[in-house]
Parts: structure tokens; sequence; C-alpha cells
């Protein structure tokens, strides 16, 4: 049996029992941060602190929230929005966040595209926060549900329908899924746990994995400089801190994420309290109509991209543009050729593709929320195109690069 | 060797109770969503198709689902073209355009545009004429035609009849 003696102090004690002081030095004190590093490091921390808004606005909501398709509309609209003191900020907390929450993790990934730190022993990291964006997009969309309005309804429609696959007819597949011939109870009071349990809990798991992933190959920097951080490390301990290229996790490194974090909360609740209508789409705000399409119907703004790659083809070609676009970022780490994890300013020809993907991205975000009519259909389906080519072009182009 | 052998009998042992298990819960879930019996009971709705209005498009509801109704007007029904003519169903003497109002792309409403006499989906741009017929893709075909059965000048959809049968045989519709 192990040993213990009478404890000195609380410390002591938890130390002879949970080692916390070495729990504290693996986490925190001795995780090592490169030096060479911007505000885009800090985008992780600002993930974290928004998925912790969500959860708590969250949790306060579904206090409130009746899956039922009688009464789920009428208990966000009318309890949650009138009758509970600050049921407005829940809902507007929870909304908001959803939304800017996409825009972070977009920031997040095409830093990491930049910066190639998805290469060299980070390809987990980046598969992992590939799956944390999948887990993610089902979160949204299942939380998109709930409040069981027109978008809510129509939205679910179409999402179910594309299960079908199209020439492969798998209507059978697409009732399993709703437990109906169209969205309704069954469907709603599924995606419900969906939305608040499982996929919560496949997040966290999946947070532990990405930060699990970080561990052993270290933060990258901003050169993509290799560094050895037990040289480093030990430096920086042996007292020569300012002659180290690498800092503690906390509380240095913790105090300019912060130091962002706050920035970005300010910018947050300004949305939040002042902001909040781009966060809800007006249509959403009539009930749910199996009988009535609205006019004209989009997805969420962080889905457009990927909507407008669907739209422009036939049913058939159009859900194979859609899957390739879903699974190609996953491969990324592969299909770059290159041996060089630099910034992409350093890398040629990749530079161009950066940018490249980046404007076709936007371009296609824009056409996908504009109505297929004329030339916005004619620029979708170039854009669409643009961005399946620069996927293929990619091996080939990073295949000759230069060692830099 | 004696002591792992057994161990390896226990892990396949183990292997062999957790394998049933495991496809015994997945049968269980895959049967715990599919759609409750007092869903799939309610999916037939009876129609009296006398009612119906010449020319104007009538929706109805049918396992959720909106029906378009349209009985053809004269000038319709003379100017068919032979696969438009395919889709006509004929009840009491009266000829109809009947299909699930969902665009066979991802399941919108289209909308009828009584000046045009064509159907137009907002969501991504597909069309389909009066009798139902694709004009415009994303729509890999034309509006999906409910299983019906014909009792008089009723309608019974959910259940398959004669004649729907032959429009599936023939293909004019899933």
């Amino acid at each position: 049996m192990a040993h213990f003696t009478k404890a000195t102090s609380v410390k002591d004690w938890l130390n002879q029992r949970l080692a916390v002081e070495k729990i504290e030095k693996v986490m925190a004190s001795e995780y090592w941060i490169p030096k060479n590093i911007n505000f885009l490091w800090a985008m992780g921390m600002i993930l974290a602190i928004t998925f912790a808004l969500l959860l708590v606005s969250g949790i306060f909501l579904l206090m409130y929230y009746n899956p039922d398709v009688n009464l789920a509309f009428d208990s966000v609209n009318y309890t949650i929005m009138r009758e509970v003191d600050f049921g407005w900020l829940w809902r507007h907390v929870h909304g908001v966040a959803a939304s800017v929450v996409f825009l972070v993790i977009y920031i997040h990934m095409f830093t990491g595209i930049y910066y190639g730190s998805y290469k060299k022993g980070r390809e987990m990291i980046w598969l992992s926060g590939m799956l944390l964006f999948v887990t993610f997009s089902a979160e949204a969309f299942s939380g998109y549900m709930l409040p069981w309005g027109q978008m809510s309804y129509w939205a679910g429609m179409v999402i179910t329908n594309i299960f079908s696959l199209g020439g492969l007819h798998m209507d059978g597949l697409v009732e399993w899924i709703r437990g109906d011939y169209v969205p309704a109870q069954a469907f709603l009071t599924r995606f419900f746990m969906l939305h608040v349990f499982l996929l919560p809990l496949a997040i966290m798991g999946l947070i532990g994995l990405h930060f699990a992933a970080l561990r052993i190959p270290h933060v990258n920097n901003q050169d993509g400089e290799e560094i050895d951080f037990d040289a480093e490390a030990k430096k920086y301990l042996d007292g020569d801190k300012a002659g180290s290229k690498v800092m503690r996790f906390a509380n240095d490194f913790m105090s300019k994420d912060m130091m962002v974090v706050g920035i970005y909360l300010i910018f947050f609740f300004y949305l939040v309290f002042y902001n909040y209508g781009f966060a809800m789409d007006p249509v959403n705000f009539d009930p749910a109509n199996g009988l009535k399409t609205p006019t004209h119907i989009y997805p969420e703004w962080y889905f457009l991209w990927s909507y407008e790659i669907l739209r422009p083809f036939s049913i058939n070609i159009g859900l194979m543009a859609f899957g390739f676009a879903q699974v190609i970022f996953m491969l990324l780490p592969w299909l770059d050729r290159s041996p060089n994890a630099v910034p992409a300013s350093r890398r040629g020809k990749f530079k161009i593709w950066f940018w490249l993907l980046l404007v076709d991205m936007i371009v296609l975000t824009a056409m996908g929320k504009l109505p297929p009519q004329g030339i916005f259909s004619t620029i979708g389906l170039v854009a669409a195109l643009g961005f399946i080519a620069l996927w293929i072009a990619l091996p080939f182009i990073t295949m000759n690069e230069k060692k830099v | 060797m004696h002591n792992s052998s057994r161990r390896g009998f226990m892990g396949k042992a183990f292997g062999a109770v957790a394998g049933v298990g495991a496809v015994g819960s997945l049968v269980a879930m895959k049967k715990t969503w599919d759609p409750l019996p007092s869903v799939k009971a309610a999916g037939f709705t009876t129609l009296d198709m006398s009612i119906y209005p010449e020319g104007k498009l009538i929706t109805e509801k049918w396992r959720g689902k909106p029906i378009f109704i349209l009985r053809k007007t004269k000038e319709m029904i003379d100017s068919q073209t032979e696969s438009q003519a395919t889709r006509d169903i004929v009840v009491a003497g009266i000829h109809y355009m009947i299909a699930i109002g969902l665009c066979t792309h991802l399941g919108c409403i289209p909308a009828y545009i009584p000046a045009e006499k064509e159907f137009h989906c907002a969501c991504h741009g597909g069309q389909f004429d009066w009798s139902g017929q694709v004009t415009k893709t994303p729509p890999p075909r034309g509006l999906d035609i409910p299983p019906f059965k014909i009792e008089g000048n009723k309608m019974i959809l959910g259940e398959v009849g004669p004649e729907f049968q032959a429009m599936k045989d023939s293909g004019v519709t899933l």
C-alpha cells in the first residue's frame, strides 16, 4: 500500500492523495508555449470561453424550454422571452454565441492553414479540430430545430432529405431519421436529445482529445521554427527567462491570452445587448407550418459556403460536391505534399492557393445567401467549381515546393 | 502457457457475449427510432374529388406533406403532350394533376404561378410545369405522385390502387 504521512497543510493533504502539484506543473506552469506567437494564438481560448457561455446559457434555457411541437415555439418566444426574468439574456447569449463561435472556428482553422500547423506531428490536432467542426455543425443544426419556427421546420426537412442520397432514393432512411414522414414530434424530441446531451458530450470528449493532441508536438509558432522544448524549458528553469524561446502556459501565456479574451468579450456582449438581430432570423418567428415553405430559405451564414457548393448542380452531382466539401479539409495534412511547415507567406504558390481558397469561400458564402437566379447562379457555380479545383490542385502545387 | 490459453478462452467467451449483446442493442436502438405505429396508422387520407374547381391549385395534407390537386382545364387536357399525359389521373371522368407538393430535390414546397402555369421552387431554383414534370434542375425528376386508390369519386391517399401501380411500374413516379 502507498505510504501516507500526517499532512502538514491542506495542500500537502491533497498532494499526497491527488498529486495536485504535479498536475499543476504538467497542465500549467511547466506546459511550455513558444514566445514567438501573435493574437491569433488566442483563438483556442476564445473558443473554450464561448463554449462555456453556450453551456451556461443553454442550462438556463433548458429549464423552461418545452420539446413538444405544440409548445416549443411559445416556450421560447413567450415563456423565455417575456415571462422569465433575464430569459432574453440567455437566449441572446446562446444565439449570438452559436453564430460567433463559427466565426472564431473559421479564424482558428485558417490560422492553422496559414502557419502550416497541421504538419510534422500536428496531424492529430488538425483531425480532432475538424471533428470538432463537424460536431459543432451538428450541434448548431440540432439547436436550430428547437424553437420550431418556419426556418427550423424547413431546414429540418431539407437537411434530412440529403440522407436520401439523391438517386439512391433512400427514403426509408430519411423517415427513420425523422421517425415520421415529415419532421414532427419524434423528430423534435430526438434532435432535442442530441442537442442537449449526446452532441455536447461528444464535443467535450473531442475538446479533451484536441488538447491532448497538442501536448506532444506543442503549439506551432509564427515562423514555423522547430523548437527543442526540453532544452528551452531547461534554459527557462535555470533562470535565463529572456534567452529562452518558451514561456509558461500559466500565468505567462494565459495573461496575454486572457487580454485577447477580454477584448473579445467586450465585442461579444456588445452584440448580445445591441446587435443580436443577425443571429435571430425573422422567418423563424413564424411557427412551423408543413404546408407553407418560406419564399426564400437559406441556412445560417456559417453553412452558406457548403450550401452553395450543393446548390448549382443537379442533385447527384450536387451531393457529391457537397460530400467532397465536407471531408476534404480533413485530408489537408496529406494533400499538402510540401515538407515546409512555415507561414504561407514564405511558401510561394501555396500562398496564392491560401488566399484564393479564402476568397472563394467568402464568395460562396455571399452567393449562398442570394436567390439562385441569373448572374448569382453563375458566380456561385464558378466559385463551387473553383473550390473543387483548388483542392485537386493542392497536391500538385505543393509537390515541387522548394525546401525553405 | 496453461494460464494464457485459459485467459484466451475467457477473452473469446466475453467477446461472444458482448457481441450478441451489441447486436441486440443495435437492433433495439434502430427499432426505437422507427416511425411509431400511431404515425403509420394516421397515414391515410380520403378525398372527395368532386369538389375541386377547374384550373385552380388546391393543397391538401397527407402524412404531414402538402398534396397538390389541380383539376385540369379543357385547354390543358387538349394540349397535353404524350409525357404530360402519362401523369394524368382520371377520377369519374375528370382529369387531375395530383402530386406530393414537395420539390424532388430537397423537399421545399414549390409555389404555383397561375400566370405561367408553372411551379417555382424558391429554395434551389427548380421548376415544374402544370402537369408536374420538371422543367429546370436541380430536381432530378417530376413531382412524386402519392400512392392512391380510386373508389367512385373518392380517392384514398396512402393505399396502392391499380392506376397507381401502373404508374409506378412504368416509371412515371417512384
